[in-house]
């Protein structure tokens, strides 16, 4: 069955890796829905967090093939419930909807926060779900939304401390 | 961090002093680094982005051997070739641009078929990357689908480092062709020059560790069946388990089979080798997947050529997988229980859980199906006395008179499958083809490479009329480096498997697929290589008696049956357990 899932991949600090990894899903079909990557907690050590509609069938085998990668240390695929995350949207809307004195109580409420006011335009940040960040641009639109950008998905795996350790022990030995 | 490293760094540059590396140009540094490798044969060919490494290469002629190919895919198939038969990397050379992009089809081939290569193109200068230089091209992200590894290196005191984990990356686990990329300012610079061999790589681990449990699995499953049954893989050769692989198979008195890429794994007399499995395998082998109750799969990837429809696919069996590379594992085939591992170390310790057992009858319903595909197929195809030579004929002489020694290289179509069927193994690594990718033009060019690596062989390559007109440029390079190859044209003027499938399953429209062709003697004298041309099968015998009593390189054309078939064959996609012997 198609769903959701969250892919996490560590990876050396490499060029072209990201172009490694993703020719992976395109040439099985699977479109990329978000990609996020950074540096971890291990010094050139990278955790890309990929979003994708796919069934679990397929990307096992995906993982599979991204781990045989040279420069691959560990992918894996993970459920919804496996996962704590989080993705982070900004909201410019025109200075002048502040005139009104709801949208304030509608921050609030919302558990977001103004990052900037201008003149012309003020930027809402608000971290959440994909969903909760959506529903929000309509609560917003009557306000004037001008422009609204959110990032991929950043997550926690809930079992992932035996990697966390490994990644360490990584790190020991490169050192030693 | 930082701090610790302050005292031993002080050191390493006392040492340095002391110890004078040599200052050289990144060219050299190739080329040194090469030999350090073992690295004895190149197969090449020069350009302006690869000057540099050609200039140094001048210096040290009397330690590696270049060979000039006439076109870039000659080289890397040479270079299969040369890894295929003798175990070690190949090596090939091209400039940037066109040059690069002609090893595409090399690289793509050696991928599939596991190939350790190390193949090593210029680049333009560092500064003109990604400005559309004159014969610039993104070769890193070309190949970067089809290589095991690649790496682009646009500073020369990098070199040795890249090399080195070229070479390990190459080789290690699951082998693979690897791709280096130098920038025409790096060959050129100067650096001290100091080679350290790879050894490791934190993000990567070439051979698994076999677990112990799982071993006690799969010995207690193969203890248990009535109707075992051995898969035998390219990872067998890969791995050379040969003998361990053929001890399990008396200890339990398990058949075995071999896919394409596993022929000469097992000699093909051994009383317990059943034949070729897949598509144009043999008869037993295939239909019997569907008897057996215990399959132990080494070193192969159950391809869809072997396995015909997944969904029925050994159906009835459990499924051991004995695999290096952890993604083929549950890939096409669910493992009952997997291995993961190096083919020899499991089958090692495989052999000593596993009891001594007896499977008279089981053995017996192979013989019984070889019987079978015999009389109707195979006493034919093998011993015919009227109408146009037959392939199998020829290929059967070829097999007695060089007595399952040679290297048989073959190329892709009706003969490829004709002579994998009908050559009779006798030692490992004594079957060079194109398996996974199918890539006609393979051959001719690998046949070189392969009587490079092991010159003390008869290498005898068996070659379709339509393929040897891809690569048949590389005769220039088997005359100017006089490599002694037996090049046997089985000439059917058809590109004949299409053929076949074009009246099997399109209603005989022969569409595109008639040759005609040229004197291929004539054109074989124009190289200065002498040869013969064989239509009557009173010829025959005594015509492949003179090639190979000729010293050097000959080519023999053998006109065959235009319209002769392959059978067995499963069409594609459908069970292999419906294997058609007519
Ligand atoms: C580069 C390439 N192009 C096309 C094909 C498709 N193909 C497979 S077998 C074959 C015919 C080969 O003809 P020939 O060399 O005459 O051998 P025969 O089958 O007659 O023995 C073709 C065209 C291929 N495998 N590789």
């Amino acid at each position: 069955m198609q769903k959701e899932y969250t892919v996490t991949v560590y990876t050396e600090d490499r060029i072209g890796i990201t172009n490694r990894i993703t020719i992976i899903f395109t040439r099985r079909g699977i479109n990329i829905t978000s990609l996020t990557t950074a540096e971890t907690e291990i010094p050139g050590v990278y955790k890309f967090i990929i979003t994708v509609m796919s069934t679990r069938e397929k990307l096992d085998k995906v993982v599979g093939q991204i781990e045989r990668l040279i420069e691959i240390h560990r992918a894996f695929v993970h459920e919804e419930d496996e996962v704590v995350y989080q993705e982070l949207a900004l909201y410019k809307i025109s200075t002048k909807s502040l005139e009104s004195g709801d949208i304030e109580r509608l921050i609030r409420e919302n558990q977001a926060r103004i990052l900037t006011i201008t003149a012309d335009y003020f930027v809402i940040e608000k971290t959440g779900h994909q969903q909760e960040l959506t529903a929000f641009i309509k609560k917003l639109e009557p306000y004037g939304l001008i422009e609204y950008s959110k990032s991929g998905r950043v997550a926690i795996v809930k079992w992932s401390r035996r990697f966390h350790d490994h990644l360490k022990e990584l790190q020991a030995s490169s050192e030693a | 961090m930082q701090q610790k490293d302050v005292l031993p760094m002080k050191a390493e540059k006392a040492d340095k002093r002391l110890s004078a590396k040599p200052v050289i140009s990144g060219s050299e540094a190739v080329i040194r680094s090469l030999i350090a490798e073992g690295v004895d044969t190149i197969f090449g060919y020069p350009g302006g982005a690869i000057m540099p490494i050609y200039d140094a290469l001048y210096d040290f002629q009397d330690k590696v051997h270049h060979i000039l190919v006439r076109h870039e895919q000659g080289a890397t198939h040479a270079a299969q070739g040369y890894a295929r038969s003798s175990g070690k990397v190949g090596v090939a050379f091209a400039t940037s641009g066109p040059g690069a992009t002609n090893l595409v089809t090399g690289l793509a081939d050696a991928y599939m078929d596991s190939t350790p290569m190390v193949c090593i193109t210029g680049q333009v200068a560092a500064s003109l990357l990604g400005t559309d230089a004159f014969q610039e091209t993104d070769v890193i992200g070309i190949t970067m689908p089809i290589t095991k590894w690649n790496i682009q290196v646009t500073r020369q005191e990098d070199i040795p480092a890249a090399i080195a984990k070229a070479f390990y990356i190459a080789r290690s686990g699951r082998p693979g062709p690897v791709l280096v990329d130098i920038t025409k300012n790096a060959q050129v610079g100067e650096c001290e020059y100091e080679y350290v061999p790879c050894t490791h790589i934190r993000s990567y681990q070439p051979v698994p560790e076999l677990r112990q449990d799982a071993v006690k699995e799969a010995a207690a499953l193969i203890n248990a069946a009535k109707k075992p049954y051995l898969l035998v893989g390219h990872g067998v050769l890969l791995s050379g388990a040969e003998k361990e692989l053929i001890a399990l198979a008396e200890k339990a008195q398990i058949p075995m089979a071999s896919t394409l890429l596993g022929l000469s794994a097992v000699p093909v007399d051994h009383p317990l080798y059943v034949g070729l499995l897949g598509m144009h395998g043999n008869y037993a082998p295939n239909i019997l997947t569907g008897e057996c109750d215990t399959v132990i799969a080494v070193g192969m990837r159950f391809d869809d050529r072997v396995t015909g429809d997944v969904s029925t696919y050994v159906a009835n069996a459990k499924v051991i997988h004995i695999e290096i590379d952890a993604a083929e594992i549950n890939k096409i085939i669910k493992a009952d229980v997997a291995l993961h591992a190096d083919a020899k170390t499991a089958l090692q310790a495989l052999l000593k859980e596993v009891q001594p057992a007896r499977h008279e009858e089981w053995l017996a319903e192979f013989r019984a199906a070889d019987k079978k595909e015999y009389d109707k197929v195979q006493h034919n195809e093998l011993y015919p006395e009227t109408g146009e030579l037959k392939m199998a004929e020829v290929v059967r002489l070829i097999s007695e008179k060089t007595k399952g020694e040679a290297v048989l290289v073959t190329d892709v179509g009706q003969h490829q499958m004709i002579a994998s069927r009908y050559y009779r193994f006798k030692n490992p690594n004594t079957n060079i083809t194109s398996g996974g990718m199918g890539t006609m033009g393979f051959s001719l060019p690998a046949a070189m490479g392969a009587k490079m690596g092991t010159p003390e062989k008869e290498v005898v390559a068996v070659i379709g009329d339509g393929c040897f007109q891809m690569t048949l440029q590389e005769l220039g390079t088997i005359y100017q480096s006089k490599i002694g190859v037996k090049i046997v044209i089985l000439n059917n003027n058809f590109l004949g498997m299409v053929r076949q499938w074009q009246q099997l399953f399109f209603d005989k429209r022969y569409s595109s697929t008639e040759m005609v062709n040229p004197d291929f003697v004539q054109i074989a004298k124009g190289f200065f290589i002498p040869g013969k041309k064989v239509t009557a099968r009173e010829d025959i015998s005594a015509a492949i008696d003179e090639m190979l009593a000729t010293d050097g390189a000959y080519l023999l054309e053998v006109v065959v049956e235009k319209e002769d078939n392959v059978f067995p064959m499963i069409p594609a996609g459908t069970p292999v357990t419906t294997i058609r012997l007519e």
